[in-house]
């Protein structure tokens, strides 16, 4: 019985992770059919930024409780402004290349990202560890948890209702779906599709970095931060469905408690978990749980 | 039509760098064999480029050939290089041809990434097996010849030897190789599957061979890495060791098998070089060029060439 707790708690606390990281990932291919490489990169920056500004703000003895506003600013501004830098400094020239030429273009992005990075923060690791110390733990069912590691599920949470409104009940997000459906047929109709481009990529951008920044207090941040990330978030979000943010919820749920699982009863396919229901899932679905399967090329 | 000189051309170069080989100063022959080993795995890329592929996971065949070689010499008590070679081919064409299988179905960016996500578990597998070094890797055995063992530094001699023969030998094949029916059968699969199929060829069956080659040629290139540097580590399977792949298959372009072996020798002396001016902007000096190139010249440094020739 506890060890099931501690499986489904330590599943979601991971999914809730990865599916800030994978929800960025697959609403910008939804949308701009990019499969961004440097997605990892922008999540390396959120933790850089969310670290550095926490190391700042403890080393002036500041209450507590900013910190946290503090981490999520740090990723607000880091993740838009990098995001906005790569769209219209680079993307912009290369839209309607093929998928694989952009998927070489943001992996060019994600090699001048990764040494941008250790040009600006150095290679030292940093460690804010003070935001995830400071919330104490909680005890559920007979075994304690991280406070810090709950409440990130419930940002998550937060992150997902937040997608699923803007998507379906504002204007803007029909407009997205629109440029969804048929990005010419939407152009057509007098839809702003550039700017659509821009903020959505500013939005994916900013979720990588948030979900980096909210992880920053719990790990030691350190270069090469990013790369297992993005190679993990695309494992959910093609088990979900490429493009499919519900898609993106579902693989994190599946991979996350999967993972969990192996952790605490069979650690050494922990590895292996992870791609082996990814390959699962896609050798019944090829086209992932969510997403509609396309024409095939004539 | 113009005759094809390409393979007499390949031909000279081969025995003329057999030649110079002895008298060229010790780290331009490092160098140089590190960039044919490189070459070897390129030209792997190439089979799977032409094919409309791109893998990002090359490195996981350049490891287990890299790997192979160690362990034969670390755990069975091998020393001679073709041996040690063969081990790797073995080995990268069992576990080629079952992923192989899986990844056949995949196009595009599935395939580019689930090509990346196999090579990342290996890389995980060995940072973490202990009997194989973990991260910082193992030392390769100092090779023998089919059963002549040169003495000193000379063996570095005999191992660019072999790298040359082995990647213009490759070069020779391949060169043919695209000329055939299998070859063509590629730039179908790449154009339009569904006429391919129609056609009465399976694309799946096109594209497990290709898939299958590529990774013994990239064992092949990972096994003479290995003995020139005398040393394997788990970074050969890495996301960087394919991606370098990738930008040297860009660099050069798909033309010709000669385009990959020069942009293999041009990218390692560029390496050389910027990482010893500047160790820390490497990789935003790789992504700077990649992005020249895919909007410059898409079809690499090879298709100036053309372009000139056409002048001319």
């Amino acid at each position: 019985m506890q060890t099931l707790i501690a499986i489904v708690v330590d599943g979601v606390i991971y999914a809730s992770w990865l599916f800030i990281v994978a929800a960025g990932l697959t609403l910008v291919y939804g949308v701009m059919r990019i499969l961004n490489l440097a997605h990892g990169s922008l999540y390396a920056i959120g933790a850089y930024a969310g670290a550095s500004a926490v190391v700042w703000y403890f080393a002036r003895n500041y209450p507590v409780a900013g910190s946290y506003a503090l981490l999520v600013i740090a990723a607000i501004v880091s993740g838009a402004l990098v995001g906005l830098l790569v769209e219209r400094g680079l993307l912009r020239l290369m839209y309607g290349r093929d998928e694989v030429v952009m998927v070489l273009v943001t992996y060019g992005v994600l090699l001048i990202l990764e040494d941008a990075i250790k040009l600006v923060f150095g290679v030292e690791a940093y460690t804010a560890f003070q935001p995830y110390e400071k919330m104490g733990r909680t005890s559920i069912g007979g075994m304690t948890f991280a406070t810090y590691d709950l409440a990130l599920v419930a940002v998550s949470i937060v992150v997902a209702l937040a997608l699923w409104w803007g998507v379906n009940r504002t204007k803007q997000g029909k407009l997205l779906l629109a440029v969804i459906a048929d990005r010419e047929m939407a152009t057509a109709l007098g839809i702003n599709v550039t700017r659509v481009f821009i903020v959505t990529f500013v939005i994916g951008s900013v979720l990588g970095a948030l979900a980096g920044a909210l992880t920053a207090p719990a790990i030691a941040v350190a270069p090469g931060l990013g790369v297992e990330v993005i190679v993990l978030a695309f494992a959910v979000v093609v088990t979900g469905g490429l493009g499919s943010i519900e898609g993106a919820l579902v693989g994190a749920l599946i991979i996350g408690i999967a993972r969990a699982a192996a952790v605490h009863l069979w650690p050494q396919v922990e590895l292996f978990v992870i791609y082996g229901v990814m390959a699962l899932v896609l050798a019944v679905r090829p086209q992932g749980l969510f997403a509609r399967a396309g024409a095939r090329k004539i | 039509m113009l005759r094809d000189r390409s393979t007499l051309a390949l031909a000279i170069v081969m025995v003329a760098l057999v030649v110079a080989g002895p008298f060229l100063p010790a780290w331009l022959r490092f160098v140089g064999t590190v960039a044919l080993a490189n070459a070897l795995a390129v030209l792997g890329l190439l089979l799977l480029i032409r094919t409309g592929l791109v893998s990002f996971g090359q490195g996981l065949y350049y490891c287990i050939g890299g790997y192979a070689a160690g362990v034969g010499g670390k755990d069975l008590g091998l020393t001679d290089a073709f041996a040690l070679l063969a081990l790797g081919i073995v080995a990268s064409g069992i576990i080629s041809a079952i992923l192989g299988l899986l990844l056949c179905r995949y196009r595009e960016i599935f395939f580019a990434m689930f090509s990346m996500a196999f090579s990342m578990i290996l890389y995980g597998l060995l940072s973490k097996s202990q009997k194989l070094g973990s991260t910082d890797g193992f030392n390769v055995v100092t090779p023998t010849f089919l059963g002549y063992a040169p003495d000193g530094a000379n063996v570095k001699v005999w191992v660019f030897g072999l790298a040359v023969v082995l990647a213009f030998g490759v070069g020779i094949v391949l060169h043919q190789h695209l000329r055939s029916g299998m070859g063509y059968a590629s730039e179908a699969v790449r154009d339009n599957e569904i006429r391919v199929e129609y056609l009465g060829v399976s694309a799946q069956y096109v594209v497990w061979w290709k898939y299958v080659l590529a990774a013994v040629l990239a064992a092949l290139g990972g096994g003479i890495q290995a003995l020139a540097s005398g040393h394997v580590g788990p970074e050969m399977a890495y996301w960087t060791t394919s991606g370098e792949f990738v930008f040297i298959a860009l660099l050069g372009g798909t033309a010709h098998v000669g385009a990959i072996i020069s942009a293999a020798v041009i990218f390692e002396f560029i390496k050389t070089w910027v990482t010893q001016i500047s160790p820390y902007t490497w990789q935003m000096f790789l992504g700077i060029v990649l992005l020249v190139i895919i909007m410059f010249l898409p079809k690499g440094l090879w298709s100036l060439l053309a372009r000139m020739r056409r002048a001319s």
